[in-house]
């Protein structure tokens, strides 16, 4: 036999191989009959039947869209909620990548695992509200460049960092497969995609703010302003890190067997680090909420319902977490981080929502209200990122970071080695 | 290539009269451009004073773009937005100075809020005048409804094959050197078709020549930075159904600061960052047994 037939025969077992150890993967740990299984397939079933709804007869079938509302929830929740709750994955990679601050490390790749699904399933989910979207290439594929758009700009520095968010955590991926040699190469490429994954965040974060720029008079003026892109970009930030602590203590009871010696022990430590952080932006985001107001000369509308619904949302769910924050780090209690990160993560929803939502078109005699399907449709996109998720934890290395037990240490520095 | 001459013949018409006008200012001639730098593109003069309300524009409308008939009859007192089906709509307002009937439909904008905020060109604003829609290019993403400050596009939320619906200034008819479809139908002769320069010097002059029958302003002249759509009035215009809160400004113009920054973040960001982590390198030893 010839030596590239050897090598031709090998490389199909070594295919073989993959797919079997593929098949042995994909096969369900744990048990299958329990009440998160069974509540999230019967929402995802009916999902689908919404959807075939949806792409039979248009987006009128299911959504309680209107000329007056071009925006529901699959937007304003899905995309704008939900890409502020993934910043995250940036400020960490910032952190440990750029500062060089070790200690955060643990909850690293968890993070970034948890910002590329909610890309991946955020952007999936806008594709079901786009009406066209055989059409969705067009802007990627240079058929029509609309550069003049903040769309144009949002969609490809979303595309691009959900890019750079698979290289950062695709190391995983290769030690999951055992394949040493890829591992070596795809970890080098760490720190480009890292730095591209900053600025790309940092400029989506804050055009999904810039979306609403032309919408000035149809905003409420409490909500909007000049700064709404800057206000994006610095709510991100600890949005993105209270979710990774509300993530955390989920995760820490779910995957608790999953759990490496190193996040265990640290884990109380590096909610605090992350707690300082969450306070020091919320201070940073009153005080500019603060010179917007007075700028804005804000104050006639104080007296209105909308000024009593801008105070729900400023002190209720900015302020008041801001002090629970402090108080939590004085106190070294988690469990008051917790409450401030949740309700934090409510303020995010509250000012999204009312930015795209509640306090756009403040004066139209008919508000959205979502359907059921919407809702269900919202849900189900939350169900399946999760299952991915956890198809993820419970099989790759994300939680507990001993990445090397796959690959030997001298292995990758023969690797090195050779390659320098 | 009929489009290309007959945009040139509107030119050249816009172009001499302008030409004429500056030479006889003793200014410079400026090919195109007209008052404030705005360019002079066809534009539609509606005189609400003369309208009679008999709605054979919206008739008009529906025949030449294959719309559905519009409603025989309308209900008074009911102010009727256009819609998916309909292009323009005529309304009826009650007003000190008697009913007054005001036509609306795409402002068609000099800067369209619509067209910069679209990601693919599909909502475009063709350099003849009209803003269009294509639909091979649109996605349906439908932030140019969200951006729109008169709420003009309308999307076809009850098909599997939505389009974006506005008035589109009958550019295929203007293609064939004809008018759109709704000023050659006018008995009332209340919408005049013609280049944005003349359009806007015929609306001052019947406000010269009639003061007390007008108020003293052209509604488009100046909102969201000029329209090619301009309105004539016998009462505030505020009492029209028209926003009257509107900038002067273009909309586009309320992003290209945002915009011009994303090139110098794009640039600037990774070198800093570069930096930043090397600078920082070093100075604490990795803990975990990863990425050593």
């Amino acid at each position: 036999m010839s030596q590239s037939a050897i090598a031709l025969r090998n490389s199909f077992q070594t295919l073989l191989d993959f797919g079997a150890f593929l098949r042995r993967e994909m096969r369900p740990k744990g048990r299958i009959l329990t009440p998160f299984n069974v509540i999230t397939v019967a929402i995802m079933l009916v999902a689908v039947v919404v959807l075939v709804d949806r792409f039979a007869h248009g987006l009128g079938a299911v959504t309680n869209l209107s000329q007056e509302f071009p925006w529901g929830i699959w937007i304003a929740f899905d995309v704008i909620t939900g890409v502020a709750f993934a910043g995250g994955a940036y400020v960490l990679c910032f952190m440990v990548y750029i500062l060089g601050m070790e200690k955060y490390r643990p909850i690293l790749r968890v993070t970034v695992l948890n910002g590329f699904l909610a890309y991946v399933f955020y952007s999936g989910a806008l594709l079901l509200d786009l009406g066209r979207p055989w059409n969705v290439v067009n802007p990627i594929i240079g058929n029509s460049f609309g550069v003049s758009s903040v769309m144009f700009l949002v969609a490809w520095h979303f595309l691009l960092y959900t890019l750079m968010e698979f290289i950062e955590f695709s190391p995983a991926i290769a030690e999951w497969a055992g394949w040493k040699r890829l591992r070596v190469t795809l970890h080098g490429l760490t720190l480009g995609a890292v730095i591209l994954g900053i600025t790309l965040s940092s400029l989506h974060q804050s055009g999904l703010g810039a979306l609403f720029l032309m919408a000035r008079d149809k905003v409420h003026p409490l909500w909007y302003s000049e700064f709404i892109p800057i206000m994006f970009l610095i709510s991100s930030v600890f949005a993105g890190l209270s979710m990774v602590i509300f993530e955390g203590s989920i995760s820490h009871k779910v995957f608790h067997h999953r759990l490496g010696r190193d996040l265990k022990r640290r884990h109380s430590e590096i909610v605090l680090g992350l707690a300082r952080i969450c306070a020091g932006t919320l201070l940073v985001y009153v005080f500019l909420q603060v010179i917007v107001f007075v700028h804005g000369q804000r104050w006639a509308f104080m007296l209105t319902g909308w000024g009593s619904w801008y105070l729900v949302e400023n002190v209720g769910f900015v302020l008041l977490p801001l002090v629970l924050f402090l108080a939590g780090i004085r106190l070294e209690n988690t469990r008051v981080i917790g409450t401030a990160a949740l309700l934090t993560l409510l303020g995010i929803v509250l000012n999204r929502l009312n930015i795209s939502i509640i306090a756009f078109k403040w004066y139209a005699p008919v508000r959205y209200v979502p359907t059921w399907q919407e809702v269900v449709v919202t849900l189900a996109v939350i169900s399946a990122e999760l299952w991915v998720f956890r198809w993820i934890v419970n099989r790759m290395q994300v939680l507990d970071i001993a990445p090397l037990r796959s690959v030997k240490d001298s292995d990758v520095e023969r690797l090195h080695a050779s390659a320098a | 290539m009929r489009r290309r001459s007959a945009v040139k013949t509107l030119a050249l018409a816009a172009g001499s009269t302008l030409v004429g006008r500056n030479l006889a200012q003793g200014a410079a001639p400026k090919r195109g451009v007209v008052d404030g730098g705005a360019v002079d593109t066809p534009a539609i003069l509606v005189d609400t004073t003369r309208c009679l309300g008999c709605r054979m524009c919206e008739r008009a409308c529906a025949e030449a773009n294959g719309l559905p008939e519009p409603p025989k009859s309308v209900e008074p007192g009911v102010v009727r937005d256009t819609s998916e089906t309909q292009w323009t709509v005529v309304n009826r307002f009650e007003t000190e100075n008697g009913p007054v009937n005001v036509k609306r439909q795409c402002m068609h904008c000099l800067q369209p809020a619509c067209a910069s905020a679209c990601l693919t060109k599909a909502m475009h604003k063709t350099a003849e005048g009209p803003v269009t829609w294509d639909p091979d290019k649109c996605m349906g993403c439908r932030f140019c409804m969200l951006s729109c400050p008169f709420d003009v596009p309308k999307f076809e939320y009850d098909s599997p094959n939505p389009r974006i619906m506005k008035c589109q200034m009958c550019w295929s008819r203007l293609e064939e050197g004809e008018v759109p479809a709704c000023v050659q139908n006018c008995p009332a002769k209340a919408i005049v078709f013609g280049p944005r320069s003349e359009m806007l010097e015929l609306g001052r002059e019947r406000i010269y020549a009639s003061p007390e029958k007008y108020v003293h302003q052209i509604y488009g002249e100046h909102e969201a930075g000029g329209t090619s759509l301009l309105y004539l009035a016998s009462v505030p215009f505020e009492q029209l159904g028209f926003r009257t809160d509107l900038s002067t400004e273009s909309y586009p113009a309320l992003t290209t600061e945002f915009l011009y920054s994303v090139p110098l973040v794009d640039i600037a960001l990774p070198v800093f960052l570069l930096g930043l982590a090397k600078a920082a390198k070093g100075r604490h030893e990795p803990e975990s047994e990863v990425d050593r």
